[in-house]
């Protein structure tokens, strides 16, 4: 393990940093997530539990799982001091200047998790006594971290609470890192009934405890050693994550309202694809699909009227059918991402390296799941990009899969605010993010040449002509009002190439990483 | 990590500060008839884009002076003229004569906003790492430490992007003047000075030191010789640059009355509102503002400046370095704004620019008067509904001053340069007792100590 790094200097100076700076980002334009959390706000304050996931006066009816229910009631007990009309669950769209205090800060406030878990994860990190602060890697990690683009841009100004879900995450990787199992499984256990999208990477959780906890130790190869099976850890394992799931769920069981609550969770009506697309497989297997059916049509071998009209508007969820390419069932989508991340986990159980492979492994997991999943959000690709940053800092190949996942993850993001008036500010942070990752991570693998290739380097440098062609040039132009959806489509394809690559590489790297030698094999 | 990026990185984040407070009011939001500076600003585009030059400064039946007449030098209307032809671009009904008034939209706003910006970052926010880089003393990592403090002081930011008005252009250019001084460039000093002196009359606070600091530089190069060469240069530097900017006016002597009649409006009175100044205290005990003549207030009021303003200036002259040219800045634009005859809250931006040139030398008591001085626009700063991002900002910039300029560790007598201040008060009052203010700060950075064992 690495030697704990001193981190008392520098950590509390970004983090109080970061924190005036989304303190002063309040009076920014809200998404309609903020109208979202209020009315659970209001539908857990003034109704009774076995209400919750019936009540549907609002369009946004509670589709977390049970804890993050109970999170929303301990927060209106505190909002009630601020303005108690935002709890009233017919008050729709209220948004009072105490109702935008309240919700902007209790964001703030329970990020204090988020950074508690990154500093946990900072001390990972070894610094090899370097004395620079600047170029120290858990200073890196920690503002990686903590200054997230994507997180900032999510949480303080489109609203949503993602940084206090991905610190218990965070945590919970920083204790399996630092050989506490136990803690990190109940983290985890927790998170998922925060937040089921967590789900996708259970796999990779499930397998690591079970290979690298529930297996006391390895053959001399790395290769499982069968007797040294604990049923004493399988069995404290198993306690933990069955007692937080019948805390959460049994209440509702005991109600008879199981079935209801699963289909707020899991709403397969809703299309393959999010308002707007996230940029994944699907995403260019549309863009593929329109495109035949244009080319089509042109060649006529298809038949206008014949083709079913597709709508690729934004608005509200709805359904996209494909016109040439058959249609994908949320069946499809979830073998899909089982079979690509089925070599990851195989990899891990066959030869598992300690918990920064379980990092990796994690990360692959999110990857693949953003790549194949169904009605998949851009925002989930912060579910790679922040486990991902703990290995950049570690690794130049890391480091290098990092920039280009994270910038055009990020870039991904632009469309999340479409206001002119915040265009500077996503601008200016996103440009603040991507130039400390690319001359910090630099400066750290100074010593082992170039970190991207030039066909990297090319491609991403491409993003800054498409920015400025989609946001810029495009709404000038007479199409803006014909075809609002082009630059989305355009955004959307150029950025499903990177992820798809990086998707690829991590995977290259996993399968062909050997490791630092088993350095930190599970005790 | 390189330096560039270093650099580049605080730039990043003072835009995004800026930027980030620009998203709340502005003064006069939604208050007719007469709104605030915001509708102030968009009038003057409205005159100098639709009215010819030789009627800007005059009341006429199509200019109105006392609906937010015209009151700044030329380079304030031209730029007015500028930023009128843009807007008329993008939406001609946002400059329209007299239909215009009182326009405010969303749209206009970000405008608005964006005009700041663009105007900060091409001349003060360049100006502020120029002199950090060429001119702070210390480490690499010392002076991007100024520059980010600097770029990050509160009082500038609130009141160009929440409040509006356009400080960065004159203070940016006052900057490049010392930038110019510092380097040894004194024409292109006296020429970027010349410039802010014509962009605001404010600008009046540094004229003495500048002023002071040249003519001293020649005396000292011999009044005879190379000096007096200098002095004939940089006259006619300034001589040009005034001509340059007052070109349209010069054709006729009223215009030229009239420019001077609107820039130093002696009816306005002693002060205005409530400003953290000498007559604003004073008038809480003694009505001097009703008690004296309006001609009596200019006198007392130009006497006391000037006596203020001239040891230091003397100094300046007989010693003219960089380090007392600074000093000076500081003291002389304090003396105007203490002293001076119609003063705003606002002018305290004034004294803060060459204080903030101050902060890598004598942090802390730098960070102390940027603090006050902030504090002290707080009614303004209320009454725009600015309260959140003040005290945000203020937090933020007391943090990271004392974070990153290790403030507090440096505080010994010596290095506040208290010394002539002990001296003064042993001459003075022998019996007061001795403030040590480096022991008071001392016994915080002792408390940390003690806590940390």
């Amino acid at each position: 393990m690495a030697a704990p790094t001193e981190l008392s200097g520098w950590f509390p100076a970004i983090a109080i940093g970061v924190t005036f700076l989304k303190c002063l980002l309040m009076n920014t334009y809200h998404s309609t997530d903020f109208e979202v959390h209020r009315n659970w706000l209001a539908i857990t304050h003034s109704l009774p539990v076995s209400q919750w996931y019936f009540e549907d006066t609002s369009e946004w009816t509670v589709d977390y799982p049970p804890f993050f229910a109970w999170f929303e009631y301990c927060l209106s007990h505190v909002a009630k001091y601020f303005d108690k009309d935002m709890l009233v669950v017919q008050n729709l769209n209220y948004a009072s200047p105490a109702t935008i205090l309240f919700q902007r800060l209790s964001v703030i406030f329970v990020d204090v998790v988020f950074f508690y878990a990154a500093q946990e994860c900072c001390k990972t990190v070894a610094d090899n006594k370097v004395k620079e602060i600047l170029t120290k890697p858990s200073f890196v990690l920690g503002v990686l971290l903590v200054w997230n683009f994507g997180l900032l841009i999510v949480d303080h100004i489109h609203f949503q609470y993602n940084g206090f879900l991905f610190g218990i995450l965070l945590l919970s990787i920083a204790r399996h890192c630092q050989n506490r199992h136990l803690e990190g499984a109940l983290l985890f256990a927790v998170l998922l009934n925060l937040k089921h999208i967590f789900l996708y990477i259970a796999p990779a959780y499930g397998i690591f405890l079970l290979r690298s906890f529930c297996f006391k130790s390895n053959n001399s190869d790395g290769s499982i050693q069968w007797r040294s099976f604990s049923v004493a850890r399988l069995a404290a394992l198993g306690t933990i994550v069955l007692s937080v799931f019948a805390l959460s769920f049994g209440p509702f069981i005991a109600m008879g309202q199981l079935p209801q609550v699963l289909s707020r969770l899991f709403p397969f009506k809703r299309g393959l694809c999010h308002a707007y697309w996230a940029p994944n497989i699907w995403a260019l297997y549309n863009v593929a699909d329109k495109a035949l059916s244009i080319l089509g049509v042109k060649l006529k071998v298809l038949d206008v009227d014949k083709l079913p009209k597709a709508s690729m508007t934004g608005g509200l969820v709805q359904e996209f059918q494909h016109s040439v390419l058959p249609s994908v069932s949320p069946l499809a989508t979830l073998v899909c991402t089982l079979v690509s991340i089925m070599p990851a986990l195989l990899h891990l159980w066959l030869r598992p390296r300690g918990a920064k492979a379980f990092v990796r492994c994690v990360a692959i997991c999110a990857l693949g799941s953003f790549m194949f999943g169904w009605h998949v959000h851009e925002k989930a690709i912060l579910m790679a990009i922040l486990p991902l940053s703990l290995l950049a800092v570690e690794s130049k190949e890391d480091a290098r899969i990092f920039l280009v996942l994270s910038t055009t993850g990020h870039y991904s993001l632009f469309p999340l605010l479409f206001t002119l008036q915040e265009l500077p500010i996503k601008v200016l942070l996103m440009v603040l993010f991507t130039l400390f990752a690319f001359t910090s991570l630099k400066t750290l693998f100074s010593k082992e040449g170039c970190l991207l290739s030039s066909a990297e380097a090319l491609y991403l440098a491409g993003l800054l002509p498409v920015e400025v062609l989609c946001e810029w040039v495009y709404p000038l132009t007479a199409w803006q009002s014909t075809m609002p959806f082009l630059p989305l489509l355009f955004t959307s394809g150029y950025c499903a190439l990177g992820v798809t690559y990086s998707f690829i590489t991590l995977y290259l790297s996993l399968l062909t990483h050997q490791g630092p030698k088993h350095k930190d094999k599970s005790q | 990590m390189e330096n560039w990026s270093l650099v580049s990185l605080c730039v990043l984040l003072a835009l995004t500060t800026r930027w980030a407070v620009s998203f709340n009011s502005y003064s006069g939001a939604d208050k007719p008839p007469m709104f605030g500076d915001y509708e102030a600003q968009r009038h003057w585009q409205e005159v100098t884009y639709n009215l010819p030059v030789h009627e800007w400064y005059f009341n006429t039946t199509e200019n109105d002076l006392n609906y937010w007449g015209l009151d700044y030098p030329p380079l304030t209307a031209y730029h007015s003229l500028l930023c009128a032809y843009v807007a008329k671009l993008i939406n001609p009904e946002w400059v329209e004569l007299y239909t215009s008034r009182g326009y405010e939209s969303p749209a206009h706003k970000l405008f608005m906003r964006a005009t700041v910006l663009v105007a900060d970052i091409l001349i003060y926010i360049p100006a502020v790492v120029v002199y950090c880089l060429y001119l702070a003393e210390g480490s690499f990592k010392k002076k991007v430490s100024t520059i980010f403090c600097i770029l990050l002081y509160p009082g500038l930011t609130l009141i160009d992007y929440g409040h509006f008005q356009y400080n960065s252009v004159s203070l940016g250019l006052a900057l490049w003047g010392v930038i110019g001084l510092g380097l040894g460039r004194d024409m292109l000093g006296s020429f970027a000075f010349t410039l802010a002196l014509n962009y605001k009359q404010m600008e009046l606070y540094h004229s003495l030191p500048f002023f002071c600091y040249l003519l001293g530089k020649c005396v000292k190069q011999g009044l005879t010789g190379r000096g007096l060469l200098l002095l004939v240069k940089v006259g006619g530097t300034v001589l040009v640059t005034f001509a340059l900017c007052w070109l349209p006016f010069l054709s006729d002597s009223q215009q030229i009355l009239q420019v001077v009649h609107r820039l130093f409006p002696v009816a306005r009175g002693l002060f205005e509102d409530k400003v953290a100044n000498t007559w604003c205290s004073l008038n809480v005990l003694i009505k001097i503002k009703t008690l004296m003549s309006t001609g009596s207030q200019l006198s007392l009021s130009f006497v006391l400046t000037l006596l203020a303003a001239l040891p230091s200036s003397i100094k300046l002259l007989t010693r003219p370095t960089l380090w007392q040219f600074k000093l000076a800045l500081v003291n002389s634009s304090l003396a105007f704004f203490l002293f001076s005859y119609q003063v705003h809250e606002k002018s305290i931006l004034l004294p803060a620019l060459p204080v903030c040139l101050l902060l890598s030398d004598i942090p802390l008591v730098a960070l102390w008067f940027l603090q006050v001085s902030t504090f002290s626009m707080l009614p303004l700063l209320l009454k725009d509904g600015l309260l959140l991002p003040y005290a945000v900002t203020s937090m933020a910039f007391l943090y990271l001053g004392l974070f990153l300029l290790s403030a507090l560790q440096r505080s010994t007598d010596e290095q506040l340069h208290l010394q002539p201040y002990h001296t003064l008060l042993s001459i003075v009052a022998p019996c007061l007792p001795r403030l040590n203010l480096g022991l008071i700060t001392k016994w915080k950075v002792r408390a940390e100590r003690w806590v940390a064992l």
